[in-house]
C-alpha cells in the first residue's frame, strides 16, 4: 500500500503504490523566506544522505517561461491565469515530482496548490471549482505554513525587493497605490491560508524570528517527516 | 476583488452563442462559415471565435505539440487555458454587447478528446465549468469513412496529436487516426443527450445542411441586436442576385 493519494479525480496511468519518496511543501505569502529555507533544507538533507528535488511555481519546462512573460503583459484574466498555473503545475507534477517520488527522493516544493488556489480565489475564481480542478494533485506528507503578521511582511518586502506588481495584486486595483494594494492583497491571502490550516492540515511555523530560529524549527519538523516509516 | 465566477448555464447575456462540433472532415467549418455570411448579410453583429486561437497560450501549445511534451493531463489543461482566454476575451465581452458569437469547436471537443486520452470524464467537465452555455450546439454527425475520405483527399499530412499517436493505438498514422476518431465519435454520441447537442446529418448536401442550420438559428435570434449599417458583403451578394 502506498502512502499517497490524490485530492480528487487523479491522474491517468499512475500507480500510487510505486511512489516511495516524501513530498514536503512550504507555503506562505510573499516575502516570508520560503526560498531561503528550501535552500537550507536541501543542503541539510543532502548532508544527511537524502536525495532532494527542489521545485517551485512557474518552473515547468512546458509553460514556465511563457507564464512569466504572460504576466508581464498584465492581460491575463482570472480564469485563464488559474488554468495557466494549473498547466504549469501539472507539467511539474508529472515530469518532475512524481518521477522523483518514484525514485525515493525527498521533494521540497516552494508553494503548492494552496498558493495557486488562494491567488485564484482573490481574483474571483470559485473555490469549489478550484478544488475540482486541482483534484489531480497529490496530498503532500507535510505542509509547513511559514506565517508572519502583515506588518512584518511589509517591512521585509521593503527591505528586499520592494513591492512587486503581482504580489501587490495591482491587477485588481485593490488600493490607491502599491502599498495599500499590497496590504489588502496580502491580507486576503493570509486569511485564505489561515482557513486552509484546518481544511488541509497545515502545520504553522512562526516565521517572524531570525532565519536561524525559523530554520531550526523547520529542520526538526522535516526531520520527523523524513524519518517516518522507512527512512 | 473580482466578481463571482459564473458557471455553465448561469450566464445571462443579451448575445447569442452558436457552436459547431464534429470530427475532422465533418464539414462543420464550411457550415459555420456559410452561417456567418448569412448572419452578416442579415445585419447581425457577428463575432467569430476559433478553437486554439488565443495568442497568449498558442506558443506553449505549439511547442508542447512539436516537442511531444504533452501528457493527456497537460494537453487537457493547456487547451482549457486557451479556452479560458477565449472565454474571457472573445466570448463574454461580445455576448455582453449583444453580438452573435460563432465558435468552431467548443468544450465538447475537449470532453471527447481528453476522455479518449484517459482523462476522467467528471474532471474534464468540472474543468470547463466556467464556459458559457451555447444557445445552440450543432453536432455534425458523420460516418468515419466519409470523414476519412474528405480528409485524406485534400489536406496536409495528419499531425501527431490529431491522429492520437500519443495513445499508441497503432504505429501507422492513418490507422491511428481512424481508431482515434472512431473513439471520438463514440464520445460525441454519448454527449448528444447529456448536453442537448443538435445533430445534423452531415452526409446530406451542403445546401440541405445549411438550410436546416439557418432554420434552427433563426428560431433562436428573436430580440437580437442588428447593426444599422449593412456590410459590403451584403451589398455584394445583392449585386450578384443572391437570395441568401
Amino acid at each position: 500500500m502506498g502512502r499517497f493519494e490524490f485530492f480528487g479525480e487523479g491522474l491517468p496511468d499512475i500507480d500510487l503504490a510505486e511512489l516511495k519518496g516524501k513530498l514536503i511543501v512550504l507555503e506562505g505569502t510573499d516575502g516570508v523566506g520560503r526560498s531561503t529555507h528550501i535552500t537550507l533544507l536541501k543542503q541539510w538533507l543532502e548532508n544527511h544522505g537524502h536525495a532532494v528535488l527542489d521545485t517551485g511555481m512557474t518552473r515547468s519546462a512546458l509553460a514556465g517561461k511563457r507564464l512569466k512573460r504572460a504576466k508581464e503583459g498584465h492581460t491575463l484574466g482570472g480564469i485563464t491565469m488559474s488554468l495557466f498555473y494549473a498547466t504549469d503545475f501539472a507539467d511539474r507534477l508529472e515530469n518532475e515530482i512524481i518521477p522523483a517520488l518514484r525514485a525515493g527522493f525527498v521533494v521540497l516544493t516552494d508553494r503548492y496548490i494552496y498558493s495557486l488556489m488562494a491567488r485564484a480565489m482573490v481574483r474571483g475564481a470559485d473555490p469549489e471549482w478550484l478544488h475540482e480542478v486541482y483534484g489531480f494533485a497529490l496530498r503532500p506528507d507535510a505542509i509547513f505554513y511559514l506565517r508572519v503578521q502583515i506588518d512584518d511582511l511589509v517591512t521585509r518586502v521593503l527591505q528586499s525587493t520592494g513591492f512587486d506588481y503581482w504580489e501587490s495584486g495591482m491587477d485588481m486595483h485593490m488600493g490607491e497605490d502599491m502599498y495599500e494594494s499590497f496590504v489588502r492583497y496580502q491580507k486576503f491571502l493570509l486569511a485564505e491560508f489561515d482557513k486552509m490550516v484546518e481544511t488541509h492540515g497545515f502545520e504553522i511555523v512562526d516565521a517572524s524570528g531570525s532565519v536561524e530560529d525559523v530554520f531550526e524549527n523547520l529542520r526538526d519538523r522535516v526531520d520527523r517527516v523524513v524519518a517516518r516509516n522507512g527512512y | 476583488m473580482a466578481g463571482g465566477m459564473k458557471m455553465y448555464g448561469k450566464h445571462r447575456f443579451p448575445g447569442r452563442l452558436f457552436i459547431v462540433e464534429g470530427i475532422d472532415g465533418s464539414g462543420k467549418s464550411t457550415q459555420l462559415s456559410l452561417l456567418q455570411k448569412w448572419l452578416e448579410a442579415e445585419g447581425y453583429v457577428v463575432y467569430f471565435s476559433e478553437w486554439n486561437s488565443s495568442p497568449l497560450v498558442h506558443d506553449v501549445t505549439k511547442r508542447g505539440k512539436k516537442k511531444k511534451m504533452l501528457t493527456p493531463m497537460t494537453f487537457s489543461l493547456i487547451h482549457a487555458t486557451d479556452f479560458g482566454d477565449r472565454t474571457e476575451h472573445d466570448i463574454i465581452p461580445p455576448m455582453k454587447a449583444g453580438a452573435v458569437v460563432l465558435a468552431d469547436r467548443y468544450i465538447y471537443t475537449a470532453f471527447a478528446r481528453d476522455v479518449v486520452r484517459g482523462v476522467s470524464p467528471k474532471w474534464v467537465r468540472e474543468l470547463y465549468a466556467f464556459a458559457v452555455k451555447p444557445t445552440v450546439a450543432f453536432y455534425f454527425r458523420t460516418p468515419l469513412d466519409v470523414a476519412m475520405k474528405r480528409i485524406l483527399g485534400g489536406r496536409d499530412a495528419i499531425k501527431y496529436y490529431e491522429a492520437g499517436m500519443d495513445l499508441g493505438l497503432s504505429d501507422d498514422i492513418e490507422e491511428s487516426f481512424r481508431l482515434f476518431q472512431s473513439r471520438i465519435i463514440d464520445e460525441y454520441e454519448k454527449m448528444v443527450d447529456e448536453f442537448n447537442l443538435v445533430p445534423i446529418d452531415a452526409t446530406r448536401s451542403i445546401e440541405e445542411q445549411q438550410a436546416e442550420v439557418r432554420r434552427i438559428v433563426s428560431g433562436a435570434l428573436t430580440g437580437t441586436k442588428k447593426t444599422r449599417i449593412r456590410k459590403w458583403v451584403d451589398l455584394n451578394s445583392l449585386a450578384r442576385g443572391s437570395r441568401i
